[in-house]
């Protein structure tokens, strides 16, 4: 587990060609952890039938509307694992 | 008897504007004839889904909440603690309940799909697994709340939670006004399933 509540991150850019549970719509997007879930299996792993599938930290993660979207001014709260983010 | 031609006939047939039942009665066929799973196993399973799941459930839940600081508090830091305590045990998911407040309503999608705390909210409606809820809710949830005809103030914020991973999300209402007589069992039947998903106030 890298990340605490109140820790900024960024959502990785990039587009796998595989099954994954990153949204298009946070990739590249900065937010705020607000919740540490627990340590679950990669499901970008799992859904491949890898042997070893990664068991990673999960979190939830908050983005603002307005840094999404360009406009609005509701949250968006996200669950991500850890090899979806980055340190901005 | 069958003949090759009509064997054929019937694996072109196309399903796609058969009923959902219909559909899925297809694929759980083509499941037992792979020998993936038994007409028994299917049962069994669907029983255990969907024999005790009802939004009765999580209105208790919720009921419990607002007579019980305590109960509460638990609810709100440890939600599959807070099920076990009302004899919803050995939940399949991660319960997190998020509580609106004065100045801030919460309110849930799965954009990915479909995720949803059945057990507690009994089956999800369909419009929950539809596009437009998915896709809009996350972009104009003001909007989408007002179609259901809640209109919040506007200086109310609005948080949105999108179910993508192993956590299922639940909203515990604010208790309405004028309910201090009420007992336990009489503000639970108060409780809707949109009250639940976020999509009603109670």
């Amino acid at each position: 587990m890298t990340y605490q509540p109140g820790a900024v991150v960024r959502v990785r850019n990039t587009d796998p060609d595989h099954h994954t549970r990153m949204p298009r719509y946070v990739r590249g997007h900065t937010g705020e952890v607000v919740a540490v879930l627990g340590s679950w299996v990669l499901p970008d792993d799992n859904a491949r039938g890898v042997a070893q599938p990664r068991v990673e930290a999960c979190y939830a993660v908050r983005f603002a509307a307005a840094d999404l979207w360009g406009s609005g001014t509701h949250t968006v709260t996200v669950d991500l694992w850890e090899s979806y983010l980055d340190q901005p | 008897m069958t003949s090759p031609e009509d064997h054929h006939e019937e694996r072109r047939e196309d399903h796609a504007d058969a009923s959902v039942a219909v559909r899925a009665r297809r694929l759980e066929e083509r499941l037992i004839a792979a020998g993936q799973a038994t007409e028994a196993e299917l049962d069994a399973y669907l029983s255990q889904l969907y024999g005790n799941a009802a939004p009765v459930n999580g209105a208790r839940m919720a009921a419990r909440a607002w007579t019980d600081p305590a109960y509460r508090q638990l609810l709100l830091a440890d939600g599959n603690a807070a099920a076990a305590e009302l004899g919803f045990t050995g939940l399949s998911y991660q319960l997190r309940v998020v509580a609106n407040r004065a100045d801030r309503h919460n309110v849930i999608v799965c954009t990915l799909c479909s995720c949803y705390p059945v057990s507690l909210l009994g089956p999800s409606p369909g419009w929950y697994k539809s596009f437009a809820y998915r896709s809009r809710t996350v972009r104009e949830p003001r909007a989408v709340l007002a179609e259901f005809g809640l209109s919040l103030p506007p200086d109310t914020e609005i948080a949105v939670w999108d179910s993508t991973s192993e956590a299922r999300y639940m909203v515990l209402p604010a208790r309405p006004d004028g309910t201090g007589e009420l007992a336990e069992d009489d503000l639970a039947a108060l409780v809707t399933r949109n009250g639940l998903i976020g999509t009603a106030l109670v």
